[in-house]
């Protein structure tokens, strides 16, 4: 400190107590090291995954992995049998979310009185809190013979009741990125759209959602992305769990990427199987992490854009 | 002729081009379109509701507490749930003592310390894809990393390290990401006039998020963290892959504290599904049953989130 009779600040006075800047540097410390946590966690996800997913291509008959269905403990690893499931059951499931989940975002966002939002909105939020085995439970002993067996002839396992379940779950979703999307439309734009004469579904179908295209586009994105990593839907009320011939008729059961990594995991409580089947979870893994990270990085350009322009 | 009244009286006709006698049935009809979107999409939950309420009713009406207290069983008539609430908790509490320090460390460390630089980037743009990873996948982590890592160590008990602490760490690998974006959130909404207030008066970074940014951040931070461990104690798929049994166990009263870490676990959810799984009505109720169990502690919560928001927090 400085002393009177003495003005001049030397730096060192400007250094602070050793004690303070030590335990200011191991703070630091600690919060880099957690930070660093999480690109281990990435690490270690896609190491578990190549590794093995290696193992299963290179060790694989290259003919199994086009043939007949879905058997991995048979030594049938038919890929069409599980991507075409998957796709099925995504496209089914955003057939239901699409509409729901943004007429409930431009309701929300466009029509709604505040008061009507304060309870619709929270509502929401509770479905979007709720597990998916809860909704794969609704989609086998409700969904299934409520909906679709009445309409169909067809058996309580199919991927159509399965992918309406996945649509359930979607839609909080979408509704809720996408409300997000059109309320940062700003409020501008509106007035001037009704500056012109233009009546409120004019505005919103010519003003606010071409503006807030990005962030709807972001929002649907997310929701196929999610709809194909959806696991417990899908293997509760979609069967053939323990394997399935190959399929593209929604009405069948269906054996789904997810579905058929958890079948491979339940029934015995270990995962085991010839080699090639256990790897074979691997394979399906590395596959779903692929297909989810390049859906959620497109979505994520999308927000960004968003989020540039206004 | 007298000219006191106007030949057209122009306040009317404006006033009626301006409402209109007819009704805009195009415009009524968009409005009501969208509507009917939202109460279908809300509707289901209430659907749903009433749906898993009904068919729990025969299980809570015949024997409530002994279905909370009881154990896993092959027999429909003694099942209950009792074993896999005390393992969802379990798992819940190890997320929490995991994921809470760590997630929050993080935040701190993007938000408050580390501003723009090349390691701060990666490591965001890597939590946002963390985030998006489907959460089967993040069971293949546990069954190839954590379950070998937990038995090396020696924790692997009965089970070769299928235990509840290999289900807790691969829980807490998957919601980690959230935590660290809730929370991020949170500190990015404390105004930094606070932290200039701090930095103003001579304190260090690590003094100003202490005493200032925390506590003004805290409602944020926990409401977030709750929800987390919320998804985190219905979450199942994951846990398939690193051993919750679906299938029937019990643990003598003589098992140890370890033994309880380390042997075989069950996890709510995860009965949920074995439960549905089974053939019959009666394994059909006992499901119910258990997702109405599972869906109060959730709802609870959820509520207990929204009411510490709503209590605490300020808005600058």
């Amino acid at each position: 400190m400085t002393r009177p009779g003495e003005p001049m600040i030397h730096r060192s006075d400007l250094r602070g107590d050793p004690k303070r800047v030590r335990r200011e540097r191991r703070v630091r410390a600690l919060f880099v090291i957690s930070a660093a946590l999480s690109i281990v966690i990435s690490l270690l996800i896609v190491g578990s995954l190549v590794g093995e997913a290696w193992n299963f291509i290179s060790t694989v008959d290259l003919g199994a992995l086009f043939d007949l269905g879905w058997f991995p403990r048979r030594g049938l690893f038919d890929l069409r049998t599980i991507i075409v499931a998957t796709l099925l059951i995504s496209a089914i499931a955003m057939l239901i979310a699409t509409p729901l989940g943004l007429g409930a975002a431009i309701y929300l966002s466009e029509y709604a009185q505040p008061k009507a939002r304060r309870l619709l909105k929270p509502i929401l939020e509770i479905l979007a809190g709720i597990p998916s085995v809860v909704l794969g439970y609704f989609a086998l002993t409700w969904i299934s013979p409520n909906l679709v067996q009445p309409v169909f002839d067809t058996q309580v396992f199919n991927m159509l009741a399965a992918g309406i379940g996945v649509g359930v779950l979607v839609t909080p979703l979408v509704a809720s990125v996408s409300e997000d999307a059109l309320r940062a439309v700003p409020q501008e734009l509106r007035a001037a759209s009704y500056g012109l004469g233009a009546k409120r579904s004019e505005t919103v179908r010519k003003v606010v959602l071409p503006a807030g295209v990005s962030g709807v586009v972001a929002s649907l994105i997310l929701g196929v992305s999610r709809a194909i990593g959806e696991t417990m839907v899908v293997a509760m009320a979609a069967g053939a769990t323990g394997g399935g011939l190959f399929t593209a008729n929604p009405l069948d059961p269906g054996i789904t990427m997810t579905a058929a990594m958890a079948s491979l995991a339940i029934g015995s409580d270990q995962v085991a199987g010839a080699g090639n089947a256990f790897q074979s979870l691997f394979f399906v893994g590395l596959l779903l992490f692929v297909i989810t990270l390049l859906l959620n990085t497109a979505s994520e350009r999308f927000v960004r854009r968003v989020q540039e322009r206004y | 002729m007298t000219l006191d009244k106007p030949v057209i009286d122009t306040a009317a006709v404006v006033h009626q081009r301006l409402t209109g006698r007819r009704v805009q049935w195009r415009e009524l009809a968009f409005e009501t379109a969208l509507l009917l979107m939202l109460l279908l999409s809300v509707g289901v939950l209430v659907v749903l509701l009433a749906d898993v309420i009904a068919a729990s009713l025969p299980v809570f009406r015949t024997r409530a507490g002994d279905f909370i207290t009881g154990q896993l069983s092959s027999s429909a008539t003694t099942a209950g749930v009792g074993s896999s609430i005390i393992g969802s908790l379990a798992l819940t509490a190890i997320v929490a003592v995991l994921a809470f320090p760590v997630g929050i460390g993080t935040a701190i460390y993007l938000e408050e310390y580390a501003g723009d630089t090349r390691l701060a980037r990666l490591v965001r743009t890597n939590i946002r894809n963390l985030a998006g990873v489907p959460s089967i996948v993040y069971g293949i982590l546990g069954f190839a990393i954590f379950v070998r890592f937990v038995d090396a160590v020696g924790l692997g008990g009965a089970t070769n390290g299928r235990n509840v602490l290999t289900g807790g760490l691969t829980l807490t690998a998957l919601v980690l990401p959230i935590i660290i974006i809730t929370a991020s959130e949170a500190l990015r909404a404390v105004p930094d006039s606070i932290r200039e207030a701090g930095y103003g008066v001579g304190a260090t970074r690590w003094e100003v998020v202490r005493s200032h940014v925390l506590p003004a951040a805290a409602p944020g931070v926990l409401t977030g963290t709750v929800l987390t461990l919320a998804r985190a104690f219905g979450e199942t798929a994951p846990l398939l892959l690193v051993g919750a049994v679906t299938g029937f166990f019990t643990l003598g009263s003589s098992a140890t504290l370890l033994d309880r870490f380390t042997d075989a676990y069950g996890a709510l959810p995860v009965t949920v599904f074995a439960w549905s799984r089974q053939p019959g009505d009666d394994f059909r109720a006992l499901a119910a049953a258990a997702i109405v169990v599972l869906l109060v502690v959730l709802l609870t919560a959820n509520a207990a989130a929204i009411i510490l928001r709503n209590r605490y927090e300020r808005k600058w």
